[in-house]
């Protein structure tokens, strides 16, 4: 569980936001007058203040992150000496070498693999169920539609024990599968997908169809092409969703060759590397399960915005 | 919120006309191929374990062999009794959990709102530079792991770290956070001499109630639960942040001019015009704020592990140790159910509290109406 709100019982109307804020890019979403430019009395008092805010607001949000990464340079001393000080005195970069030799690489390809099994199966899965239910009439279509909105209403957290139950009982407790097949579907990306082809016209489906292509290839060569930015907001939410998860990768296994970097780095703090207060080596830590977050962010910017909103309004 | 209808935008596709006999029958398998896969890991992974979770809740199972076996013992509405009626230490851990997340929730669903909303208003004046640095600046913390920011804030909450450092620049002495349990109203009423924390006064501290005392009930939020709120806001601040921009973008001009033509002033304009139009944001905005916090668990796993003094247990946290360390799943399961059932009923309230006032008395104008008209019809 991220601590991301990844929302669950919203009213229905807002629902449709998702399919909505997929379709309109930033460029294209109405904007503001300038208000600026109608009432010119009192502008300079307002932008000191909105200045003087924004750098406060600035310090408190980048400052954090350049404690972490400068104190991840530092020697242990150092960083309790001096954990103001924005240049690390001597430089050092003993915390990732020591990093190295522990558990973190393997926790580290462990999150990775899970991750891209995740996102893959999810953006597949969810967008085959978001079609049907969008587009093909089935007996039950609506029942299993009901259903999925049900799921949503769901906390998270309460399924802990649950999960772990099922998982112990089927007998895949502490295997590989047990980290990533309970992940595989959520009722939220079914929901967005479904909203989103809603959202694009038939017709093209329909000439398809009559030149006589099949349910599964009109969907896999025709739709699909098409619904390229709900499915970059898919493989973000679940990138994000599955490489932040903690309480699942804890109920799942509990043999140190499955931890991911959440659970492995998690114990860091209870002297897990038998560091116990080695700052320096937290941070690294921390830095490290960073990055990729931090690629993947800079790269999909704009769809991360959307997702945010489509994500907190899916239903 | 209430002028978004639940089917697509204009232009856009219908659903497909009714198809031919076999067309018919091929889409009808095809729809079932296409959702059972999704259907099946839902079905497996979330729908059966609630129900085997409720069933453990209503046993005695110790987590050896299977929650099913002869062995396992149903022990009825027990393992409710002994968190909801019964005097003991069970009780009192869970009664504790509650009053930390409850001030937990009252600190942070407020301010992240109040401080995303700051945000968004800021992010959004025109006249800024470098407005989409800003905006990432502000929503990043919100897609990093919360193992990877919590690491972060236990170096700068040591008692020797950057917090306290910066502190002691405007002479105050900061206390050790992680490991201070006071609570925080305790703190305050000591600051203003209305008790001594040493000696709290007797009717206070000798009144039980549900296995705590009124003195500890109203402890508000320990010093070590304050610095994780503090963590909690800065992270999710960001997304809310994001969902008033979007509400403020869709503000239409034309109000903004008719309201600034009428005179009203900024904050006029901001308090009778912006904030009645992101009404339904607010809405959302709390709801999920609300849906989240009750079910805070990363930070006290990584952090605190519930401590000190259990100033930081929490419902979601006390029923993973309930059912992983000590064994207690029925118990555990039963904490899962009952936090279940409290954020259902919270997110009902608040949709009802908050509901849309004009809405509501459509509705109702509407009821009294169709009555009417079948009296009449009646008659």
């Amino acid at each position: 569980m991220t601590q991301t709100p990844t929302g669950d019982s919203i009213a229905p109307a807002a629902r449709t936001r998702a399919a909505e804020d997929i379709a309109v890019t930033e460029a294209t979403k109405p904007k503001v007058v300038d208000d600026g430019n109608l009432v010119n009395r009192s502008g300079r008092g307002k932008k000191i203040l909105v200045y003087t805010l924004l750098v406060i607001f600035a310090l408190i949000y980048i400052y954090p992150f350049i404690v972490q990464v400068v104190t991840s340079f530092k020697t242990n001393g150092d960083a309790v000496a001096n954990p103001l000080a924005l240049v690390p005195d001597p430089i050092t970069t003993a915390a990732f070498e020591r990093l190295a030799q522990t558990e973190y690489p393997r926790w580290f390809t462990n999150s990775v693999v899970v991750t891209l099994l995740v996102t893959a199966g999810r953006v597949f899965l969810v967008s085959l169920a978001g079609y049907a239910l969008a587009r093909l009439t089935f007996r039950g279509r609506n029942a299993v539609f009901t259903g999925i909105l049900a799921v949503l209403a769901v906390p998270g957290v309460v399924l802990l024990i649950p999960r772990f139950l099922v998982l112990n009982y089927l007998g895949m407790y502490n295997t590989y599968p047990a980290l990533f097949v309970p992940l595989l579907v959520d009722a939220a990306g079914v929901f967005i997908m479904k909203q989103f082809f809603e959202s694009i016209p038939v017709s093209v489906e329909e000439a398809a169809r009559i030149d006589g292509a099949g349910t599964f290839r009109t969907f896999w060569s025709v739709v699909l092409p098409m619904a390229r930015p709900a499915l970059i907001t898919i493989t973000i939410l679940s990138f994000q969703g599955s490489w932040n998860e903690l309480p699942h990768f804890i109920i799942a296994a509990d043999d140190p060759d499955l931890f991911t970097l959440t659970r492995g780095v998690g114990q860091l703090t209870s002297g897990g590397l038998g560091s116990g207060n080695q700052f320096p080596i937290s941070m690294a830590a921390a830095l490290l399960m960073t990055i990729p977050t931090a690629l993947v962010f800079v790269v999909f910017q704009r769809y991360f915005t959307q997702g945010a909103n489509a994500g907190a309004e899916k239903g | 919120m209430s002028t978004l209808t639940t089917t697509a935008g204009p232009g856009t596709g219908r659903a497909p006309r009714r198809p031919r006999q076999g067309e018919g029958q091929r889409q009808s398998v095809a729809g079932w191929l296409f959702v059972t896969p999704a259907l099946f890991v839902l079905g497996l992974f979330l729908l059966i374990p609630i129900v085997m979770a409720l069933w453990v809740s209503f046993t005695d199972w110790n987590g050896r062999g299977s929650p099913f076996s002869s062995r396992v013992e149903l022990v009825g509405a027990d393992n409710y009794a002994a968190l909801l009626t019964e005097p003991g230490l069970s009780r009192q851990d869970f009664m504790i959990s509650l009053r930390n997340t409850f001030y937990y929730v009252v600190g942070v669903v407020p301010l992240q709102t109040v401080i995303a909303l700051l945000l968004a208003v800021i992010v959004n004046q025109k006249f800024l530079r470098g407005r989409t640095f800003f905006r990432t600046a502000f929503y990043f913390p919100s897609v990093v792991s919360s193992v990877a920011i919590s690491l972060v804030f236990l170096f700068l909450f040591t008692g020797t770290g950057a917090v306290n450092q910066f502190l002691a620049l405007f002479g105050i002495d900061g206390p050790v956070w992680f490991s201070d349990p006071r609570g925080l109203i305790h703190l305050i009423g000591d600051w203003l001499g209305l008790w001594s924390v040493g000696r709290p006064p007797s009717a206070l501290a000798d009144t039980q109630v549900l296995s705590l005392s009124l003195w500890e009930w109203f402890s508000g939020p320990s010093v070590a639960l304050t610095a994780i709120m503090a963590q909690v806001i800065w992270t999710t601040a960001g997304t809310f942040m994001l969902m008033f921009l979007a509400g403020l973008q869709d503000l239409p001009t034309e109000v903004e001019e008719a309201a600034m033509v009428d005179g009203a002033n900024r904050w006029q304009r901001f308090r009778n015009v912006t904030v009645p139009h992101l009404r339904p944001t607010i809405l959302l905005v709390v709801t999920l704020g609300v849906i989240g916090t009750w079910q805070v668990f990363d930070q006290m796993y990584v952090m605190t592990q519930g401590g000190p003094a259990k100033t930081t247990l929490t419902p979601a946290f006390l029923s993973y140790t309930a059912a992983f360390r000590q064994q207690q799943w029925g118990q555990g399961a039963a904490m899962a159910f009952l936090l279940f059932l409290l954020i259902f009923l919270l997110t009902s309230l608040q949709r009802f509290v908050l509901r849309d006032k004009d809405e509501a008395a459509t509705r109702r104008a509407r009821r009294r109406q169709q009555r009417a008209t079948r009296r009449g019809a009646r008659a």
